[in-house]
């Protein structure tokens, strides 16, 4: 409770909590400053809160929409869909959660990419679908990555990839776990042709994602405040039984530790890592 | 209960007690005994057999982190001759819990790099229980990377629960680290050869185990995250490990089925710690068959074929 509040009577306070029954999705309250924001003002600004800056996590497909020049599209992989190869059942089926996914996010898997211009350059664009099983990377998800790939190297373009995801799915275990190595390769036969991968990594950015492709970038760009790192800090928690530093994992963290070239506040975006590709292709400013 | 026998293999374990029993009292009337024990023996082979021939998942993975099982330095020092250790990343520090170096198999010149686990709580906690931090894995990288400039074979050996979970590595960048190696090592012009000796634990085991060949002996594992580690976040407890054992195909012979691996090595009777020589033998000729073969390819070929493999890993449906 901040000091202001302490200062409002009780009576009042009570009428400030009946407010809970606006109509749900019409308003949205910040995780950051608890605003309570007018959700088509912020969809309007990009899923980021227009009073403090935190950024609300935004559908893989809006994202690309947003981000790449808005002709001359072609998404990659799409009808590429998860079997089940090891018929793999915990409380509940794999091949249910697989469906549930599907339904709640209108997206066949956790990984959306696509070809296109940004800023009149070729750039092939690839973004995480985090509410699609956590953005868990298994076969389908390294496959349409890799396709990206070589659609950059096809079209002789520029790559980004957005990530956030919790890691790798383990309801594919081996399979999921190897497509660590496969999207490394593949980036590694980017890397040869001398084309830019500029990896942007959202909140939250763990596990194999991020000890694969995500930490591979010629650039590698975060956005504010994100959540990015190896091991999930309850694990680490758990492991060195002592409290964690301040702003743990957290982009700023890494930026200042070396791990990141910058953090960018998603609005500017399209704007900036056009620039960098730009130069990085040597291609006249954007 | 005999620390030395898992659960699993009590009767084993209480025979052996009887058979040391024996030995133990075995002057007064010798001949009798020594038939007792001779047939106690053949009983105890029997019965090992009979439970080792239908072990679970979860047993195997007891037995792939078995305290006496052998580790990468004991294989080092009986497989190969003139083992040269070489520590350190040149960044920031030496990581004890994977090792490397130079040694020599049946004669020729090979760059080694394993995981190291330790036997007692002190060398357990110098090893970091085999937990790897960035600086290990970038020492892994420098050491692959000598290899490819000398024209040396790798030969990895994979032991480890995972890479450590600490502060200090995610400060360091263990992801990077990862990550990094998986993407050199995808492009060595060198023989790659790695083998899953006991524990495969996820992104910290694969971080040493893009190859040419992956073999695992036969009762170890390689999964994408432990099976007590799976049950706490998809069972919601860390006691239905079982289980998860069993979902996630964490053995040497499912993965075989599933042409995810090269091949199984097998151990002898009663698991690899037994009989440690003839695991050795086993191992060693598989490793020279392994080299030989890859021997065949010139280096571009290797590198295609190596990126061929790993392309092909996944399963989907169009």
């Amino acid at each position: 409770m901040s000091w202001f509040e302490k200062l409002i009577p009780s009576r009042i306070k009570i009428e400030a909590s009946n407010k809970r029954t606006v109509p749900e999705g019409l308003w949205a309250k910040c995780p950051g400053c608890s605003a309570v924001l007018y959700r088509a003002e912020l969809e309007r600004n990009l899923e980021v809160c227009p009073k403090c800056g935190h950024h609300h996590r935004i559908g893989a497909r809006r994202r690309l929409d947003v981000f790449l020049d808005p002709d001359a599209r072609e998404e990659i992989g799409e009808d590429l869909e998860s079997t089940d190869p090891l018929k793999f059942k915990d409380l509940k089926k794999y091949r249910d959660r697989l469906a549930q996914a599907q339904k709640q996010t209108s997206e066949k898997e956790a990984l959306v990419v696509m070809r296109g211009q940004l800023k009149r350059i070729a750039c092939v664009a690839a973004a995480f679908e985090f509410s699609f099983m956590g953005g868990s990377m298994g076969s389908v998800v390294g496959e349409r990555f890799v396709r990206g790939v070589e659609a950059a190297i096809e079209d002789n373009a520029a790559l980004v990839c957005f990530s956030a995801s919790g890691g790798a799915r383990m309801q594919e275990s081996l399979f999921s776990l190897f497509q660590m190595a496969k999207t490394s390769a593949a980036l590694g036969r980017l890397r040869e042709r001398g084309l830019p991968f500029i990896s942007v990594m959202t909140d939250p950015t763990m596990g194999g994602v991020s000890a694969s492709l995500a930490m591979l970038g010629d650039i590698n760009l975060a956005e504010p405040h994100a959540l990015i790192g190896f091991a999930g800090p309850r694990v680490i928690q758990q492991t060195v039984h002592e409290t964690l530093p301040e702003g743990f994992q957290h982009s700023e963290f890494l930026l200042e530790h070396g791990a990141l070239d910058q953090i960018i506040d998603r609005r500017e975006h399209r704007d900036r890592i056009g620039r960098m590709i730009a130069m990085l292709m040597r291609r006249p400013r954007p | 209960m005999d620390l030395n026998f898992l659960e699993f293999e009590q009767p084993v374990a209480e025979l052996a007690a009887k058979i040391d029993e024996l030995r133990h009292v075995g002057d007064d009337n010798e001949i009798n005994i020594a038939e007792e024990i001779a047939h106690l023996e053949t009983k105890s082979r029997e019965l090992t057999k009979q439970i080792f021939s239908s072990l679970t998942p979860w047993q195997i993975s007891q037995l792939s982190r078995h305290p006496l099982r052998p580790y990468f330095l004991d294989y080092a020092q009986r497989i190969f001759e003139d083992f040269e250790e070489l520590h350190g990343d040149r960044a920031f520090a030496d990581d004890s819990a994977i090792v490397g170096g130079l040694a020599r198999l049946d004669g020729r010149p090979v760059m080694l790099i394993g995981h190291q686990k330790g036997r007692d709580t002190k060398e357990k906690i110098y090893r970091n229980f085999g937990m790897p931090r960035p600086e290990g894995y970038r020492k892994a990288l420098r050491l692959m990377q000598m290899a490819e400039r000398f024209g040396l074979p790798i030969l990895t050996f994979i032991d480890t629960p995972g890479a450590y979970p600490g502060v200090g590595a995610e400060e360091r960048g263990q992801s990077e680290a990862i990550a990094r190696n998986l993407q050199v090592m995808a492009g060595l012009a060198v023989p790659i050869v790695a083998t899953v000796t006991g524990e495969g634990g996820s992104g910290g085991a694969l971080a040493i185990g893009v190859a040419d060949r992956l073999l695992m002996l036969q009762f170890s594992t390689y999964s994408v995250i432990s099976p007590e580690g799976c049950a706490s976040i998809l069972w919601k407890s860390a006691e239905k490990a079982q289980l998860a054992a069993d979902a996630m195909a964490i053995t040497s012979d499912k993965l075989n089925e599933l042409a995810m691996i090269d091949g199984v090595v097998p151990e002898p009777l009663g698991g690899a710690h037994r009989d440690m020589e003839a695991m050795v033998a086993t191992l060693k000729a598989t490793l020279i068959a392994a080299l030989d073969e890859l021997d065949t390819l010139d280096a571009a070929q290797l590198q295609a074929l190596r990126y061929e493999r790993l392309r092909g890993y996944g399963r989907f449906k169009a």
